[in-house]
């Protein structure tokens, strides 16, 4: 059953006369609850992708279908979590939240409901504690946590991160990681993931998407990660299944399609 | 300081409570206090000595019989009267210096306040509209660089009083500091935000209210405070010349009427008015922006 489709995707950037082509003739089916991640070196627009998805970005030609329907502007069902976090510095953790949840649950849930929808979900990602404080005043890691918070607030029918941990220490990375995990475990999202991070993509995903080097990037190859969940990093530091798939992907992103600085 | 003892108070008035054991009043410990004052020595001190030291320079170079310049000593026996008393009021002009000051802070509060909300908004139309940029923004460079008084002829025609006028002159100088900062600090919004509104849907009055504003504010508040010194410099020179009541006359008034000591007081006052007014936008920004500041 497909539920998120990219169908035939272009993407270029005209700039004066010059005309610079990005992505070319994308197309991925992702399944209900499905975790997909997309690997590529940087500079291969595989952001531009997940914009285009979010419906930030236009595709030049083609486009993505959500259970059928096409979308092209962004909105709430495809929420994001951005690399940066973005929250609002003005706000409380609190307020960040509720910002999108008075926003998308406006006339469904009343005011007490919202509240507490916003607690509930501050409490999955463990932030419930830091309510009343604001963006500047908790660390890194808890910030891209309220991140999550608030984009899984929105009740998305997708999940998109845009390189979510990239801006984290190992330990924090590898802590939130094992977060995402224990959340997708819990609430079935749909999630797709930018990532540039092997292990990462290998961990959490169910299906891998290599894209190639741009311009005109494409999707080289697309590998099954065949490993029953929940999965343990720990256990899986041995298994030969995800040896395997990393040896995979280690040898798409170096040997086969070696980053070319001067590109 | 006083709090423990006004609490002991409210509880003793208590009349419910049969036994009250008080608690003693906790003293502030001898090394805070010192501390405190400490603190504000090295804050107070320095402006003061140099007050005093410019004072006596001051009361020296004009002692001399026949010096043009009064020197404080008589500044302050001509004066008396207007510092100790300034709220008299014998009709006319003849008022004490705080009906001068408030008719003029009057003008200004007006002026500005319109200049404030008309800048703000001219200013996020620039900033956000590539369009309006292009063409209002040569424009407000052009308008902004005519002095205000230059404006205050053209303004008396059009009104034909001089209260609207010297009202128009505040807002036509204070405005181009808010315009020009408001469409600065709007540009600047991060893509990140305007990323995030659009996922969320806000729709132009929500991203307006709950993401420009406070996004921006920090620049507003910059033109907002240059606005205001420039309106307190606009007005002493528009009463000038319009005349009635405001410390901008009652300076010109002193001048005809030889009273040079007057007009010294007159600076000090118009001095110290400007210094509140800018420290109270400042005052106001702080409390406004404490949550923007970029993580």
């Amino acid at each position: 059953m497909i539920y998120l489709k990219l169908d035939h995707i272009d993407k270029s950037f005209t700039r004066g006369n010059a005309t610079t082509e990005v992505l070319k003739d994308i197309n991925l089916s992702i399944g209900e609850g499905e975790y997909v991640s997309i690997i590529g070196h940087s500079g291969c627009g595989k952001s531009t992708l997940l914009n285009i998805v979010a419906g930030l970005t236009r595709a030049t030609v083609g486009g993505v279908l959500l259970e059928n329907r096409e979308v092209n502007s962004p909105g709430p069902d495809r929420a994001v979590v951005f690399q940066n976090h973005s929250l609002l510095p003005w706000l409380t953790v609190y307020e960040n939240v509720r910002l999108g949840v008075d926003k998308v649950f406006r006339s469904s849930k009343t005011s007490i409901e919202r509240d507490q929808w916003v607690m509930h979900n501050l409490n999955l990602v463990q932030m419930a504690h830091a309510r009343d404080k604001r963006p500047a005043e908790i660390s890194g890691g808890m910030k891209q946590r309220v991140g999550i918070a608030r984009a899984l607030a929105m009740e998305p029918k997708v999940l998109l991160l845009d390189e979510p941990f990239g801006a984290l220490d190992a330990l924090t990375r590898a802590h939130l990681q094992d977060s995402v995990m224990a959340l997708h475990q819990k609430l079935g999202n749909t999630i797709l993931m930018i990532t540039h991070d092997v292990d990462e993509a290998v961990l959490l995903s169910d299906r891998i998407v290599m894209m190639t080097n741009g311009p005109s990037a494409t999707i080289g190859e697309v590998l099954e990660v065949p490993l029953a969940r929940p999965r343990n990093r720990l256990e899986l530091a041995t298994n030969a299944n995800y040896l395997k798939c990393r040896q995979r992907v280690l040898e798409f992103l170096y040997e086969r399609h070696r980053f070319v600085e001067a590109a | 300081m006083n709090m423990p003892l006004m609490k002991t108070e409210t509880i003793a008035a208590r009349p419910t409570a049969a036994v009250v054991t008080l608690a003693p009043p906790q003293r502030p410990r001898a090394e805070d206090l010192m501390k405190m004052a400490r603190a504000a020595a090295v804050r107070i001190v320095p402006p003061l000595v140099v007050l005093v030291l410019l004072g006596v320079i001051w009361e020296l170079l004009c002692r001399r019989a026949g010096s043009a310049l009064p020197p404080p000593s008589k500044v302050f026996k001509d004066t008396k009267e207007l510092i100790f008393d300034p709220f008299f009021d014998r009709g006319g002009i003849d008022k004490g210096l705080f009906w001068h000051l408030s008719a003029s802070l009057k003008r200004v509060a007006f002026g500005f306040s319109l200049a404030a909300v008309g800048g703000v908004a001219l200013g996020t139309l620039v900033g956000q509209s590539v369009w309006a940029m292009r063409g209002l923004d040569p424009i407000f460079q052009v308008l902004r660089t005519i002095p205000p008084l230059a404006w205050l002829p053209l303004s008396l025609a059009a009104f034909r009083d001089g209260q609207p006028s010297a009202i128009f002159v505040i807002f036509i100088t204070s405005i181009w500091p808010i315009i020009i900062n408001t469409a600065v600090g709007i540009r600047n919004i991060p893509q990140d935000y305007r990323n995030v509104a659009a996922v969320l849907q806000l729709n132009p009055l929500e991203f307006f209210w709950k993401v420009m504003i406070p996004a921006a504010a920090p620049y507003i508040f910059t033109g907002l405070r240059i606005g205001i010194g420039l309106s307190w410099l606009a007005i002493i020179a528009a009463e000038m010349l319009i005349g009635g009541v405001g410390i901008g006359f009652f300076i010109w008034d002193a001048w005809n009427s030889s009273h040079i000591s007057e007009i010294i007081l007159a600076l000090f006052y118009v001095g110290i008015v400007g210094f509140v007014l800018d420290r109270l936008i400042a005052g106001v920004a702080m409390i406004v922006t404490r949550g923007t500041a970029q993580s």
